[in-house]
Formats: C-alpha cells, sequence, structure tokens
C-alpha cells in the first residue's frame, strides 16, 4: 500500500506564494537549541522564515510554495534531535493573547498617566508658595491627562461592570468603576470652581494597580494554556486514513470526516470514534470503561478514541458525533451533570455582593448626615464622594486575584494545570477523594513486573526483538529493557509472536505456546491472575515475562500524605473486582467498589454530596467524564481521554501522583491567604473610612491609603508560594 | 515660576513619547518571546550547521 504523510491541513497562506505552518516543538530550552533550529530550517531551499518562540516552545515557518511539503520539517527537527508537531491554536488561547495585549496596552496608558500626574500632584500637595492660578493649572493639566487615559485603560473595568449589571448581579468591578467615574467627575467639577483638592491621581493609580494584578494574572493563565495546547498537539494524534481503494494517507485527527475509512493497525491507539468494518482483534478499551481485560473486536464492534489495539489490523469507519451507544450515554450523562452542577460563587463576587451596598449606603448617609449637621450641599457631596474613593476596592480588587495568579503559578511548577478559573477556590474545600483506578492511579502503560530475575543478556535479546512487535506487552519487554537496538531478520507471526536467528539460535517471543513455555506461564498466571504474559525462546531455553499495568511510583505515599490531612480516599473503577481489590490493598484504601458504571459513578458521588462532603474526583477515562462534572471539583491526568480532560478543572502532568497532593495543599494556602488579604483590605478600609466620613480625606492621604494597602495585600500574596508538607516545603 | 508653562507640558510631552515607544513596541510583537529575545541577543551568527538531508545526497 501506498503511504503518505499529509499535513495541509495546517498550512495557512500568507499570500499568493508564501505558506505558513505553526510547530510546538518538545526539547527547547536554550539560545543553542534555538539556533541549532532555526539555521536548519532556513538552511532548506525555499524556506523563507524560521523562527522560534522560545516562551511558548512554538516554531513558525515560511516558505515559497511549490516544492516543500510540510512533512519535511518535521523529518528535519527529527533529524536535529527535536520532536515537533503541526500546532493550530484552538479559539480559546487566540482570544486570551488578544486579551492580555489588551490589558498590557491599558497598564503603558494607565502607568504614563499615574507617572505624570504625580509629577503634577505632589506640587499641590506639598502646598507652599504655590498661587492659586498654578494649581488651577496644574489641576487642569492633571484632568487633561486623566480624563482620556481613564477613560481608554478603564475598560476592562466598565466593561465587565456594565455586564453584571446588564445580568443584574454585582461584581468587584462595580463599585470599582462607580468610584472610578466619581472620582473624576467631582474633580472636574471641582477643577471648575477652582477648589483646593481633586482626586485624578488617585483614580488613575487605582486603575494603575488593578490593571497590573489582572495582567499578571491573565499573562499566568495563558501560559498554562500555551503548554497544555503543546502537549495536546505533541500528542501528534493522527490517523492513517483511506485516501484511495489501496492508497492511504496519515492525516491529522482535524482532516478526518464522518463516514471515511480509517486503518487500525496492531499497537496504535484509535484516534476517532467509529465502528468496526473490517477485520478481527482484540481491543483494549481499559481507556473509557476502566476495564483492563481485552475485549474482541470484529465487523460492527464499536470503537473510542483512546482504544488501543492490540492484535489484528482493522478497518474502522469514522462515525458521526455521539452516534456510537456508550459514546451517546456518556454525552447524555455529562450533559446532565453539567447542568445540575451546583453554581459556585467565586469569592471575590461573594465579597463584593457585600461589600457594595455597605460602602454605597455608607457614602450616602455621609451625604445626608453632613447636610443635617449644616453643610452645604456642594460640602457634603464632596465629602460623601471622598467616602467611595477611600474605599474604592483597590486592595479587595486586588486581594484575590493577586493570589490565584501566585497559586497558579506554584501549581503550575508542581505540575498541576488549571483549566477552570475558580477551581483552586473549590479545591480548598475537598474533604473527600474519589480516585478511578485504570489511567488514574496506575500508570497508563504496562509494565514487566518481574523483569529483576532475568539474567541481563537474555533480558537484552528479548527486548531488542520485542523492538519489532506492536504490540503492547511486546513494547512493555522493549521499554523494560531499555532496547535501543533492533534484532536484523525479525519475522511476525500474527496473533502469536515475532522470531529471529541469533548467532545460530532461534529467538522467538510471544505468546507462552509460540514459545513452548506454557508451563512457565502457567505458575505465573496461577499466583497472580491479574497480570498480562509474554514468553521469550532461545533455542530451547525460555523465560516468561509477567506484565501489568504498574501503581504510580508514589500512589501508595501520596494516599497516606491525604489521609493525613484528613481527606477521605475512596476508589471506584470500572475494572473487575480481583483487580480492584488487589490496587486497593496495595494503597491501604478501606473504601473501594469495582465494576461500576458511569451512572453508578455519579449516584455514588451525588450520595457523598448529600452527606455533605465536598467531592473531588481524579479520573481519566471516558467513562468518568460525567463524575468528573458531577463532583464539585475534579482533575485528571494528561494522559487522559478528550473528553476527560475537557471536563477536569485540574489537568496533572507526569508519572506520578503527587500533583494531586500538591493541588490541595496549595488550594488550601491559597484559601487561605485571600481570606487574609480580605480581612487586611476590609480592617483598612474600617480604618480610613472614619477619617473621610469626618471630611478629613484630602488627596495626599487618599493616595497614600490606597498605594499602601495595596502593596500590603500583594506582598502578602506572595506567602502562596510555599506550603508546608510534613515539614519539608514544596519547591 | 513662568517658567513651567514650558516645562510642565514639555515634561508631558516626553512621557507621552516614551508612552508612544511602548505602544508601537507592543504593537510590533517584541514582547511575544521575552525568553528568546534575551538569548538572542547575545548569540553568535557565524557557526554554521550541515546543510540539509537532501543536499546531502
Amino acid at each position: 500500500m501506498l503511504m503518505t504523510r499529509d499535513f495541509s491541513h495546517y498550512v495557512k497562506d500568507v499570500d499568493q506564494q508564501v505558506a505558513h505552518l505553526d510547530l510546538a516543538v518538545e526539547g527547547v530550552t536554550c539560545a543553542g537549541c534555538m539556533a541549532k533550529i532555526e539555521r536548519g530550517l532556513s538552511a532548506i531551499p525555499d524556506v523563507t522564515l524560521a523562527r522560534v518562540n522560545l516562551t511558548d516552545r512554538r516554531l513558525a515557518v515560511e516558505w515559497k510554495k511549490g516544492a516543500l511539503e510540510p512533512a519535511l520539517f518535521i523529518d528535519r527537527l527529527a533529524e536535529l534531535g527535536y520532536k515537533a508537531y503541526p500546532y493550530e491554536p484552538v479559539r480559546a488561547e487566540v482570544e486570551e493573547s488578544e486579551r492580555s495585549k489588551f490589558l498590557l496596552r491599558c497598564l503603558g496608558v494607565a502607568a504614563f498617566a499615574t507617572m505624570n500626574v504625580m509629577m503634577l500632584s505632589v506640587p499641590v500637595w506639598y502646598g507652599g508658595d504655590l498661587s492659586s492660578e498654578a494649581r488651577d493649572f496644574f489641576h487642569w493639566l492633571s484632568a487633561l491627562v486623566v480624563l482620556p487615559c481613564a477613560a481608554y485603560a478603564g475598560q476592562p473595568f466598565f466593561q465587565s461592570a456594565w455586564r453584571a449589571l446588564s445580568a443584574k448581579s454585582v461584581n468587584m468591578d462595580v463599585p470599582i468603576s462607580i468610584g472610578v467615574v466619581l472620582a473624576l467627575g467631582m474633580s472636574l467639577v471641582e477643577t471648575i470652581n477652582h477648589a483646593e483638592h481633586t482626586y485624578f491621581d488617585a483614580a488613575i493609580m487605582l486603575i494603575t494597580f488593578l490593571l497590573a494584578g489582572r495582567f499578571l494574572d491573565q499573562k499566568m493563565r495563558q501560559r498554562t494554556r500555551a503548554v497544555a495546547g503543546n502537549l495536546a498537539a505533541l500528542k501528534a494524534e493522527t490517523a492513517t486514513k483511506f485516501v484511495g481503494p489501496d492508497e492511504i494517507s496519515e492525516v491529522p485527527i482535524a482532516a478526518v470526516r464522518a463516514g471515511d475509512i480509517v486503518l487500525l493497525r496492531p499497537g496504535e491507539r484509535c484516534a476517532v470514534d467509529g465502528s468496526v468494518v473490517e477485520g478481527r482483534s482484540e481491543i483494549d478499551q481499559s481507556l473509557i470503561t476502566g476495564e483492563t481485560l481485552y475485549v474482541k473486536a470484529e465487523r460492527g464492534t464499536q470503537v473510542y478514541a483512546g482504544t488501543l489495539n492490540i492484535s489484528g489490523t482493522l478497518r474502522v469507519r469514522v462515525a458521526a458525533a455521539a452516534e456510537g451507544t456508550l459514546l451517546s450515554e456518556i454525552t447524555r450523562l455529562l450533559d446532565h451533570a453539567l447542568q445540575a452542577r451546583s453554581r459556585y460563587v467565586r469569592l471575590a463576587d461573594r465579597a463584593s455582593q457585600l461589600y457594595a451596598p455597605v460602602v454605597h449606603a455608607t457614602a450616602l448617609l455621609t451625604v445626608i448626615g453632613w447636610v443635617l449637621a449644616g453643610a452645604s450641599w456642594h460640602d457634603a457631596v464632596v465629602t460623601g464622594i471622598a467616602v467611595l474613593i477611600i474605599t474604592c476596592p483597590c486592595a479587595l480588587g486586588l486581594a484575590i486575584p493577586a493570589v490565584q495568579t501566585v497559586a497558579s503559578g506554584a501549581m503550575f511548577r508542581a505540575g498541576v494545570l488549571l483549566n477552570a478559573g475558580d477551581a483552586i477556590e473549590r479545591a480548598a474545600a475537598v474533604d473527600t477523594i474519589v480516585f478511578d483506578k485504570t489511567g488514574t492511579l496506575t500508570l497508563p502503560e504496562l509494565d514487566v513486573v518481574n523483569g529483576a530475575g532475568v539474567p541481563d543478556e537474555i533480558f537484552q535479546l528479548a527486548g531488542r526483538l520485542a523492538l519489532a512487535s506492536h504490540h503492547p506487552v511486546a513494547a512493555a519487554v522493549a521499554r523494560a529493557a531499555q532496547a535501543k537496538a533492533p534484532l536484523p531478520g525479525v519475522t511476525e507471526e500474527p496473533g502469536r509472536g515475532v522470531r529471529a536467528t541469533f548467532n545460530g539460535e532461534e529467538l522467538r517471543l510471544g505468546s507462552p505456546a509460540f514459545c513452548g513455555a506454557d508451563a512457565e506461564a502457567n505458575a505465573i498466571l496461577s499466583e497472580d491472575p491479574e497480570v498480562s504474559v509474554v514468553a521469550f525462546s532461545r533455542g530451547d531455553r525460555h523465560t516468561v515475562f509477567a506484565v501489568r499495568q504498574l501503581l504510580r511510583p508514589d500512589a501508595a505515599k501520596t494516599i497516606d500524605a491525604l489521609t493525613n490531612r484528613g481527606i477521605a480516599v475512596e476508589l471506584l473503577s470500572g475494572d473487575r473486582e480481583p483487580a480492584v481489590r488487589h490496587a486497593a490493598a496495595a494503597l491501604g484504601v478501606g473504601a473501594w467498589r469495582a465494576g461500576v458504571t458511569p451512572a453508578e459513578k455519579i449516584a455514588h458521588i451525588e450520595a457523598l454530596k448529600a452527606q455533605g462532603r465536598v467531592v473531588m474526583m481524579v479520573g481519566d477515562g471516558m467513562n468518568d467524564a460525567p463524575s468528573l462534572a458531577a463532583a464539585h471539583v475534579s482533575m485528571s491526568p494528561i494522559s487522559a481521554t478528550h473528553l476527560s480532560q475537557a471536563t477536569a478543572d485540574l489537568v496533572f502532568l507526569g508519572k506520578e501522583l503527587a500533583p494531586v497532593l500538591a493541588a490541595v495543599d496549595y488550594s488550601r494556602k491559597a484559601m487561605a491567604v485571600m481570606r487574609e488579604n480580605l480581612t487586611l483590605a476590609i480592617g483598612y478600609n474600617v480604618l480610613a473610612v472614619p477619617i473621610a466620613i469626618a471630611g478629613l480625606a484630602t488627596p495626599l492621604i487618599a493616595a497614600l491609603a490606597m498605594s499602601g494597602s495595596s502593596i500590603l495585600v500583594m506582598l502578602n500574596a506572595m506567602r502562596a508560594r510555599r506550603v508546608r508538607l510534613g515539614g519539608a516545603s514544596w519547591k | 515660576m513662568e517658567v513651567m508653562v514650558i516645562l510642565v507640558p514639555l515634561a508631558l510631552a516626553l512621557g507621552l513619547l516614551g508612552l508612544g515607544a511602548f505602544l508601537w513596541s507592543l504593537k510590533s510583537g517584541q514582547y511575544e518571546d521575552l525568553d528568546g529575545a534575551a538569548w538572542r541577543a547575545i548569540s553568535d551568527d557565524d557557526q554554521p550547521l550541515p546543510p540539509p538531508a537532501q543536499e546531502r545526497g
């Protein structure tokens, strides 16, 4: 069969002559890599641009249309030692990067205005022999600088406040916008009336501080999304599609349409949902159902993205969305769970719902109080607005986003990516964690368990022979032996194993029967029925390898640590009872259930929620997606199916389970610091408000109070970077 | 004090110039890859690399 690779889906046209391709590149860490890649690609004739972005680990290539194929760049990068794959930015990422640019523009404008207004304000605060004409001149210049700048840089707050008010709710931006607008309006009126005090500086400083907080928050989120985007791209999910009766082409998943026929070879993971139209094989559905036992596949069998093909070659017809029975069932459950998900009100919004009415009422009472006490309407209104300016929630507006930024940065370094903005707040309250077994507590790949007893030489030979096979069990042997050099002249006997001749002896790797090692295999299987076995023979000597999914290396330690923090741990798996019992015993988890369907998982989580528990669900399979949505907060490993990863609030990287613990620890710490910050911000208001009510809040006092309290909460937010872990701290 | 009528607007104009420069640098993509820019400044350009595979034949 003829085989081509077709990446044209990712190629964009710059103009008539030039084409553009974005690639995610793995392992670019320094200037050396950057120069090597750029020079290596620029040396190809017709390439007009090759530029690495070291921050995002991406590469942009442009070339003259015609001779060059995109696959060539990927091969060239592989020669240079870098794994690369075309990358298509998702809409969310494009929007976030636009947003972050906009915030930076606003911040630039606001910072410019703040600096220059300070230059004008300091002489006015100082007073001295400043004539009233000079003061008016400075006030007018301040107005000239601040009003247009505030109108531009305040947009993020005004827009968000307007959205909240249109939806008949209140968020933190509502009191901020009201405060800013009133402060500016009053200052303008005061300037026209040649008055002594204006608050242009306080208003623009408020905007600058808040924008700095929002920009950092946005930047952190953007960075997380870039990493997640690269990881997704580097999974390099392709399908082998039939483009003619006997011609196949490797295409990216995004270019596969319903009704296409794709080829699924042994050892390949299916990347599409569909049904088998030709061929017979065994398939591993563990990523879908949690069941580790292989299932027979033949004409008409439904397969799902994430299914691993074991023994034979299959042809699969790609199904339209949710055509499959299991998938549509899961989609239905997921929709239901998402609808029922209790709408969590974020801490900042809860605070502002309390705060806004109290502050506005205080300002109103101040005006009325002064009028009753005999002051003029003008003075009373000016004092009332001064109360609003002093209480304008600068510190309050920063209290939570600053902690959020610091904590998500720390979690990022611990291998946890945040999918949902409010995940930290929800994860902090967790008192029960429900784990899935397969792929979550265990590693997604198989491992050899009895490798220690096998002589090195035999292990090496078996590993080198195993490189020729696509069977996942053979792949596990090759990995465990760290074999690099395949043996020459290997022939494969479908469904049985592989063999080769080495130094005049026949080597075989495959089923125990194929290698004549039934007795040894049965001995291992009778001891532990949960393992898979693969036999190796050299001449007439046999070795049998036992292979199984191992628990994550630190799973027991992590679960122990979670229990020590007072968190109840449960195990819910779709796998068979003996396998789940074995894992639960090894981890010391008392509460476990096996053979659970997606609907039963949801029911169990709902039951826990009804008992008043705050549940975190950690799972990876397609069958876990609905329960991930049903739990208060959810987490998935990066190896999880698309559906689960998209549903989970947090995603963790790497082979270890420790990120789950880190997520809980950092969230708890972050929540504690957020509460402290709110207390600090409110405490400051309690001190400052009486001064403002008494009419003593001069612009100098307002500016000092605002910057002082903002810096205080920002410094305090830094404390969210470290958590204690039984004496040792996370780095 | 009259000198302020000239000096203060001059200071503002200089500030505005700085703001313009910042907005221009933002627009021309100079903040897209801060890590890379740090390294590019100190990299040498005179280190040849082997030609690509197809040329070596």
